[in-house]
């Protein structure tokens, strides 16, 4: 899907909705620029619940380990286990390498279109 | 270059050991292991080249400037190695009674008696084996100081600046604590409003280490520890960077109650490329009793042949000899700082203690060329680069400590070249990722090493 | 007296000049009044070189250093090849830091990733660390690894050796976790015991083998029982006995750690020396401590690095589930270095000749009138005896004559231990004195 119909945390977290009230999150472009080259991902299991406005995994490149944040509440229902061997696809296509399929989702923090995520972080 | 298990040629060995005078014993076979063991199997020249070569590859103090900072890479002095090897020292057991052992009482004895003395604590335990174990069990004796209170469940908040060691919030949070940030200002000094405010009940103490890890000396000092007694927590020093004060400002009389010190750092025992280090810890009075509780991290009686080489050095020196150190150690890092001052944006403004940050911050945006560049091309003039990135909340840190054993020689030809390097960048920063040119290697892939780990060899199959 | 610095008199002032300060006193401006101890002249003098070593060597020669050893329990008295010992001199290998500057450090790197292969070859594990401490904190950071927020339930055996288990009673207090003991019975950890003790919370178990009594213990029940239970198994292994006996991989542990002292580092009146931990693939993330990994520099050279970084300390902060930020590198040269000169067959040589050993020594011993087997379990170079005669006198009689008795683990009861340094000779000399205690005792 487009990168401009994704919603997005300030937090660098997307979101992008899907039928039948289920929602991919993944990692914008620009948090992984920050990170540079991701070698592992911690994940939640399926099964478990995130909180929004709580951690749900890190991410770790070769030096720095950030934390990411859930943009809303829910059950997880699938966790993208590509990531696990190859790490270095959310570096290549953040926008198509989601980490979580998200169910039963309860509440969400208030998300941005992607022009307000812009110019979040400075580039509009 | 190839590996021990690559060398190997089958049935090449060298004899120890003397044939059984007593009859094999044979286990049944369920005990026996029946896979062969794949050591490498060579001669005693083979293995002795193998090593001569990998100390070639390998940047000792022997053979350079290594101005580590906060880590005081200061001369290892060689005597003290002949002293730790003596039989008398390396062929005694830990389990021997303490009447076999008078010499080694003495080592613990005196050199409690001299620490105690440069730090104003009361007591001094050699137990722990690293600056780490070192965390652990001041940590711990605090935890015990407030259990037998009875406030052991209520007091679990544990305060850390933010300028910290990540391994004080890391030794806190694995002892059950929860670590509360007080902030810095900008002069690299604790924020008093900040830690007034956080100061209450629920505090079992304050990990501080001072001077900091911005090389900046705490004026408040005396107030911090005032505030954190006066809401009932303890106060614990890390003695990381104790080397610029040794003989001129104890942590006892800052007001500290419990610390450790790195004698890998300060008192000149070798690294050993990572270790073995040894962490003593010094109380006061009011924690013995918690000590007689808690005092086992490790076995047996730690890192006593360390002990042996830091005893050594306090004697050579002297209490005089200790304090010159302090003094030189701090009047080197002013006097490189100072003429780098022109060059490098330094975040001290006055006079540091023994160590300085650089930041490259605007050039890294300006040119491109970061920290890691200039510490890579360093490398190419024999020299060790400082610890980058370190501490955190500086961006694209350098972090400098020559040590009061390195000569002016020494640090006007650093100085020069810390100039001429960054000179070159900026000139020519597509040049960055070229450094340095003159090692075995070149930048390894840190990316595919931690993407794809290989932590063993295997033979090929 | 001594000092190392560099800088000489004339150049401190020099210095001093570019620093427009009058005194060095000046630098120290931060620091209150009240604290500041100002050069004074009752500030002592140090000793030169020449005092130092005579001091340092009257006090070693006041330690007894006993002919002969039969004193185990955690230190072992083996031979050490002095190229073990010249080697590890060597002042880069002594001096160098944790090797963070992977093009000038490639020689310690390659040390220890060379150190990591020689660990998993001995306990047939997939992944090991570059070593932590010592063997007891070593079982206490593999406890570590196991322990979930859940699961803090640890059954740790009653026959491990009593120093580690004063490490991970402190580590209970430290962490919050909850150790219980497995009994022992006859000497060996009662497996019959340890269904009932397990439950939901169980995080995993820590066994030795051989144990303190020198047993080897029923593994193969060990691991059936945990593995059908899911929970981890952490096994602590005397390393010298990995030449002969069974590697740990056989009966799916977990983790694998130990004290490594044997491998080539002297006894040094307890350290320092070098734990151990190897493990299972699945479980290297957890792994604490520095690891160092093979890749490749940008011109595909083969190149070593420190790995797996963001783990540590000096990352995660309060979120690392170690603090460890060092690694015995040293202690680990030597290991390397050890198993590297004596080789496969010289290390299986010297496992053979501390269980043939101790094996010959057992055997006589409990043919003298008065000593008993403690223990009826297969071992492999350390046994218990038990004997009417009291253990003090039996100690009096070993030390008249140099040698390192065994260790009283009561009034009655000794714990031996021999290795491949014990010769035949000495052995016999040693029944000797014990028939001698036996007829003076059967006497009285």
């Amino acid at each position: 899907m487009e990168k401009e119909l994704k919603l997005f945390s300030k937090t660098h977290e997307w979101v992008e909705l899907l039928d039948g009230g289920r929602a991919l999150v993944g990692l914008s472009s620009y948090a992984v620029e920050q990170l540079g080259s991701i070698v592992f991902v911690n994940l939640p299991m399926k099964g478990d619940t995130v909180q929004a406005e709580q951690s749900f995994g890190d991410v770790e490149s070769v030096k720095a380990v950030s934390e990411m944040i859930s943009p809303l509440t829910g059950t997880v229902v699938k966790v993208n286990e590509a990531v696990f061997d190859e790490p270095g696809l959310l570096n290549e296509d953040p926008y198509n390498t989601w980490l979580l399929e998200i169910d039963d989702i309860k509440n969400q923090e208030e998300l941005l279109t992607y022009s307000q995520y812009q110019s979040l972080i400075g580039k509009s | 270059m190839e590996l021990l298990f690559e060398k190997t040629v089958s049935g090449r060995q060298t004899s120890y050991i003397p044939e059984l005078e007593v009859p094999f014993y044979q286990y049944e076979d369920k005990y026996l292991n029946e896979q062969s063991l794949d050591f490498p199997e060579l001669s005693e020249l083979d293995v002795s080249r193998h090593y001569s070569e990998l100390e070639r590859r390998t940047f000792g103090i022997n053979q350079g400037f290594y101005p580590l900072g906060s880590c005081t890479m200061k001369y290892n002095p060689r005597f003290h190695e002949q002293v730790a090897s003596l039989p008398g020292f390396c062929d005694i057991h830990p389990l021997q009674s303490l009447e076999s052992v008078p010499g080694a009482k003495f080592i613990y004895e005196k050199s409690e008696e001299l620490l105690c003395k440069i730090t104003g604590m009361d007591y001094m335990s050699f137990q722990p084996a690293a600056g780490a174990q070192g965390e652990f069990l001041g940590i711990l004796l605090i935890k015990k100081f407030h259990e037998k209170n009875g406030e052991g469940g209520t007091r679990s908040k544990i305060l850390i600046p933010d300028s910290a060691h990540g391994t004080n919030p890391a030794t806190a949070a694995l002892c059950g604590l929860n670590v509360v940030t007080v902030r810095s200002t900008n002069e690299g000094y604790m924020d008093l409003n900040h830690l007034r405010e956080l100061a209450n009940t629920e505090i079992a103490g304050l990990m501080l280490t001072n001077p900091n890890t911005l090389g900046v000396f705490d004026p408040n000092i005396c107030e911090i520890t005032k505030i954190v007694h006066e809401a009932g927590g303890l106060c614990y020093y890390d003695g990381a960077n104790l080397n610029p004060i040794m003989n001129i400002a104890r942590p006892g009389d800052m007001g500290f109650d419990c610390i450790h010190l790195n004698l890998h750092k300060t008192f000149s025992t070798p690294h050993g490329g990572g270790g073995p280090g040894a962490g003593a810890v010094g109380m006061k009075e009011l924690l013995k009793e918690c000590y007689d509780e808690v005092w086992k991290v490790k076995a047996f009686h730690g890192h006593f042949l360390v002990v042996v080489r830091a005893l050594c050095y306090l004697l050579t020196l002297g209490e005089k000899g200790i304090r010159d150190s302090a003094v030189q150690s701090v009047l080197s890092a002013n006097y490189m700082k100072k003429q780098l001052e022109d060059t490098f944006t330094i975040k001290q403004k006055g006079f540091c203690m023994h160590e300085f940050v650089i930041t490259l911050e605007e050039e890294s945006k300006n040119y491109g060329f970061r920290a890691l560049d200039v510490a890579k091309a360093f490398i190419d003039y024999q020299m060790y680069p400082p610890t980058m990135y370190f501490p955190q909340i500086i961006p694209e840190a350098l972090m400098v400590e020559p040590t009061e054993t390195e000569s002016k020689e020494t640090l006007d030809y650093a100085v020069e070249i810390y100039k001429k390097v960054y000179q070159d960048l900026k000139r020519d920063p597509d040049s960055a990722k070229d450094y340095p040119k003159t090692t075995p290697i070149h930048r390894p892939d840190e990316v595919s090493a931690a993407r794809n780990p290989k932590l063993r060899w295997r033979k090929e199959t | 007296m001594g000092n190392y610095l560099g800088v000489t008199k004339e150049q401190q002032e020099e210095m001093k000049h570019v620093l427009n300060i009058q005194s060095t006193d000046d630098l120290y401006r931060d620091i209150p009044d009240s604290i500041f101890q100002k050069e004074g002249t009752d500030l002592k003098e140090g000793l030169s070189q020449l005092e130092v070593i005579k001091i340092m060597k009257q006090k070693a020669a006041t330690n007894t250093i006993y002919a002969s050893c039969y004193r185990g329990a955690g230190a072992y008295r083996h031979f050490i090849p002095p190229i073990v010992d010249l080697i590890a001199q060597k002042e880069s290998f002594v001096t160098s830091y944790t090797p963070y500057q992977p093009e000038i450090s490639q020689g310690i790197l390659q040390i220890i990733f060379e150190f990591q292969t020689l660990i998993c070859m001995l306990t047939g594990m997939d992944v090991s660390n570059a070593s932590v401490y010592d063997g007891a904190t070593a079982a206490a950071e593999a406890i570590a690894m196991c322990v979930e927020k859940q699961k803090k339930h640890v059954l740790i055996s009653e026959t491990i050796n009593p120093e580690v288990k004063m490490v991970l009673k402190n580590y209970e207090f430290a962490f919050g976790i909850e150790l219980e003991f497995i009994p022992e019975k006859n000497g060996k950890t009662d497996l019959h015991a340890l269904p009932s003790l397990i439950t939901e919370n169980t995080a995993c178990i820590y066994v030795e083998s051989p144990n303190f009594f020198g047993i080897l213990e029923d593994l193969d029940t060990y691991s059936t029982l945990v593995k059908e239970k899911g929970i981890k198994s952490i096994l602590g292994v005397n390393p010298m006995s990995l030449g002969i006996l069974k590697s740990p991989s056989v009966y799916g542990i977990d983790i694998v750690v130990g004290e490594g002292q044997p491998l080539g580092i002297p006894l040094s009146y307890g350290g320092p020396y070098l734990g151990f931990m190897a493990t299972k693939q699945e479980l290297v993330r957890k792994l604490p401590g520095r690891i160092v990994g093979e890749t490749i520099d940008h011109d595909g050279k083969r190149a070593f690095v420190l790995t797996l970084q963001a783990r540590e300390q000096h990352i995660r902060r309060e979120k690392a589930s170690s603090n460890i930020c060092s690694n015995q590198a040293l202690c680990a040269l030597r290991a390397s270095v050890y198993l590297s000169v004596v080789g496969p067959n010289g290390f299986r040589q010297v496992s053979n000749s501390c269980a043939a050993n101790a094996h010959y020594l057992a055997e006589e011993m409990f043919k003298i009138h008065g000593f008993y087997r403690g223990y009826p379990g297969e071992f492999f170079h350390e046994f218990v005896s038990v004997s009417q005669i009291p253990s003090n006198d039996i100690i009096a009689k070993l030390e008249e004559h140099h040698i390192l008795a065994p260790l009283p683990l009561s009034e009655n009861k000794l714990l031996w231990c021999v290795t491949e340094v014990n010769q035949k000779e000495e052995m016999d000399f040693v029944l000797s004195l014990l028939k001698e205690v036996s007829e003076d005792g059967i006497a009285i």
